[in-house]
């Protein structure tokens, strides 16, 4: 009876289903659309990630070694990462897991540890880039996506972190057209990338970077969308979403401070009772 | 081994020559001449916000009537627009085109002797301007500049709104292809300026041009994109565009829609050979297809220092600082194109799959990649020896080369055998299970 009782309470982490989701789009990726991802980046990432989790969790004296969100991290750098020197593979596995120990406020990560490492990477080296063409822009793949994204955000509770930024950039992908008075087939062909769509729904929700309350995540995302679009349609340069993230985290503090809830834990993830808070990374 | 790289531009032509051409401007005549260009390539210089494009068209018309309206992401002055050197663009076109490479088969019963190998590759390849004023003033479009650059005459416009640019054409005889009016006014409002360049026939006979040399512009913009949109405009369903984009870190792909490799380096029937470009031209078909009508091609990714095998030579320096690449030269040794990554990008476009215009990065990827198809002859001399052994090999061999061109191009697999001269007293492998139900 205990065994079951585990067995449930475990696959209520939501982390199960989004590894699941994640290994999914990347098979359909490697098989499917032929991302040209090499195995030696991905096993390099992956080995590099639980390695310095390991270490992170010796040095910083947690109770027990948690896999699960390095697995996750590494999934998500595997899907975004491009790079032919698997040194800055090694690198960005490093850099993500490495941010969630060291750049911490307030007992959560300031950064999405896989968008911190994207980023600097490719702020730091020529030799990095994402590719966010890749995924095309077909509506039944964008549906596909939602559907799947979806999953994983009924079972983390915070759905409205996408659901704002899907709103807010959408709104203003729409308005830009209307101003300009373009074909709706722009707008639509924008809102339909797949990249945009993991984004909102695998990187921007992560419950351990977003606000405590409702409110607040959703403030968060709406000032995720404005900026990713001012990058996008203002400044015209590509990553948008990717770049606006690690913009917006700073301001995560700032508004837990003005709305105060408690810090998300995966195996609460109906946030049930706020007990003592330790060891989650 | 003998390899043997053969291509010939005529290849490229004959791809293009059975869709309509359009490139990112748009054409406006003044009689209901079709205008249709026979084949579009752009070259995108870029470097940081540094911008150098080079529109080459095999404009297919009565030149008097041409105009083309070209629109650039940002205002530009006189001395950014030039006139290029066409046969520069062919260089480009010839290096970066699919190859077949042919290698024969040695003699099955010398197969333990080694031949000296020779290697002989590399086919070279080889107005009154007061009164326009005037009436443009009037209009809500002011001519900022207007000026002779070789054999066009060149207006900048500065049209506040699209109504004034579409009654200024309208005014000086030009009709306009429908729809171009929204797209105008949407790129206005996104800060692009228009240029118009018409042909000047008492500078063109001068020059003694046969042909319209292709237009450049240098201008400094954050946007790395092709403006697509007006392309469409003077079509006949869909447009086929060839992007050649030469850049410093690596290879070029598109932001907004997937860039996908062609298939590469297979082995093809040796009928290919006679028939490469129908070929190439079907697989591409097939591939188009095959990716929803979504996708850009790449077709070419190479430092510009070296090939292997050659189409044609790389550019030279010269060649290179014409097409805009200023940084040419700069610590090259010996003269020869350093840090110049070229990458080939193929696009079949209409309005309904590219909705929105082609934005690029440049990425940090400097893998070579080339279409390259591979003929292998087998070996057609006298037989010294039993090669019972050797001829089934060549019959699997060439089951397979059937099967694999079959499912790239989607012709049918039993005409592509009738073409094959399998070898003499072999028959084909046929599965297990065809024995049984006939």
């Amino acid at each position: 009876m205990n065994t079951i009782t585990n067995t449930f309470s475990r696959l209520r982490d939501p982390r199960y289903y989004q590894i699941t989701v994640l290994g999914m789009l990347l098979t359909y990726g490697i098989f499917g659309l032929d991302f040209g991802i090499r195995w030696q980046n991905a096993v390099t990432i992956f080995a590099t990630a639980q390695l310095v989790q390991y270490l992170g969790t010796r040095l910083a004296g947690l109770p027990k070694f948690d896999p699960l969100s390095a697995v996750i991290t590494s999934l998500s750098l595997t899907l975004l990462l491009r790079t032919d020197l698997f040194v800055l593979a090694a690198v960005a596995a490093t850099l993500a897991i490495g941010s969630k120990f060291l750049l911490r406020y307030n007992d959560k990560h300031i950064f999405n540890p896989a968008n911190f490492a994207l980023v600097t990477l490719m702020l730091l080296s020529d030799s990095a880039w994402v590719s966010s063409g890749q995924w095309g822009n077909a509506t039944l793949v964008a549906f596909g996506l939602a559907c799947l994204g979806s999953i994983v955000l009924t079972r983390a509770k915070r759905a409205e972190t996408t659901i704002a930024f899907i709103l807010v950039y959408g709104a203003l992908v729409f308005g830009r057209a209307l101003y300009l008075d373009d074909p709706l087939s722009i707008p639509l062909h924008q809102v339909q990338n797949g990249a945009l769509l993991i984004f909102a729904f695998f990187m921007i929700s992560d419950p351990r970077t977003t606000p405590n309350t409702p409110l607040g995540r959703t403030l968060f995302a709406t000032l995720v969308a404005v900026i990713a679009f001012t990058i996008q349609f203002i400044y015209y340069q590509p990553n948008g979403p990717i770049l606006a993230l690690i913009m917006a985290c700073p301001a995560v503090p700032l508004i837990d401070a003005l709305l105060r809830g408690s810090n998300y834990r995966w195996d609460q993830p109906a946030g049930a009772k706020p007990g003592p808070f330790k060891g989650v990374y | 081994m003998r390899i043997l790289a053969i291509f010939s531009a005529a290849v490229a032509t004959v791809v293009l020559a059975t869709t309509a051409q359009a490139f990112c401007g748009f054409y406006v005549a003044k009689a209901d001449t079709s205008l249709f260009n026979e084949a579009s390539q752009v070259v995108l210089v870029r470097d940081g916000d540094r911008t150098v494009i080079t529109m080459a068209n095999d404009f297919d018309g009565d030149v008097e009537d041409f105009a083309v309206v070209i629109p650039v992401p940002t205002r530009i002055e006189r001395e950014q627009i030039n006139v290029g050197d066409r046969a520069i663009v062919e260089h480009l076109d010839a290096y970066t085109a699919p190859r077949l490479v042919e290698y024969h088969d040695p003699d099955p019963c010398m197969a333990y002797r080694r031949y000296e190998m020779s290697q002989d590759s590399m086919l070279p390849s080889s107005v009154a301007e007061d009164e326009l004023r005037k009436s443009a003033r009037s209009r809500g479009v002011t001519i900022e500049a207007s000026y002779t650059v070789g054999e066009y005459d060149i207006l900048i416009l500065s049209a506040e709104e699209s109504s004034g640019l579409v009654r200024w054409l309208n005014d000086n005889d030009y009709k306009l292809p429908r729809g171009a009016k929204p797209v105008i006014d949407s790129y206005l409002k996104q800060d692009m300026r228009f240029f118009v360049a018409k042909v000047n026939l008492e500078e063109q006979s001068k020059l003694g041009y046969q042909y319209l040399r292709p237009l450049q512009v240098a201008y400094e913009s954050n946007r790395f994109m092709l403006p697509i949109r007006l392309g469409t405009l003077n079509a006949k369903g869909k447009q086929e565009l060839y992007v050649y984009a030469l850049t410093r870190t690596g290879r070029v792909e598109t932001t907004n829609y997937r860039t996908v490799k062609m298939p590469s380096n297979f082995d093809v029937p040796e009928f290919v050979q006679e028939e490469f470009a129908p070929f190439y031209r079907a697989m591409f078909d097939n591939q188009v297809a095959e990716h929803n009508d979504r996708a850009v091609f790449l077709e070419y990714a190479w430092d510009m220092a070296w090939c292997d095998p050659c189409a044609a030579d790389p550019l030279s320096t010269e060649e290179l600082q014409k097409l805009g690449v200023y940084w040419a030269g700069d610590g090259g040794k010996g003269g020869m194109a350093q840090d110049v990554f070229v990458t080939r990008l193929h696009v079949r476009y209409d309005s309904e799959h590219f909705p929105e215009d082609l934005m690029f990065q440049e990425t940090g990827d400097r893998q070579n990649y080339q279409g390259r198809y591979v003929i292998r002859h087998p070996w057609k001399g006298e037989a010294k020896c039993d090669i019972s052994d050797y001829q089934a090999q060549v019959r699997e061999r060439q089951e397979r080369e059937a099967q694999q061109l079959a499912s790239v191009t989607g012709w049918d697999v039993e005409d592509i055998r009738r073409k094959i001269p399998f070898p003499d007293g072999t028959t084909p492998k046929e599965p297990w299970w065809q024995r049984i139900w006939g």
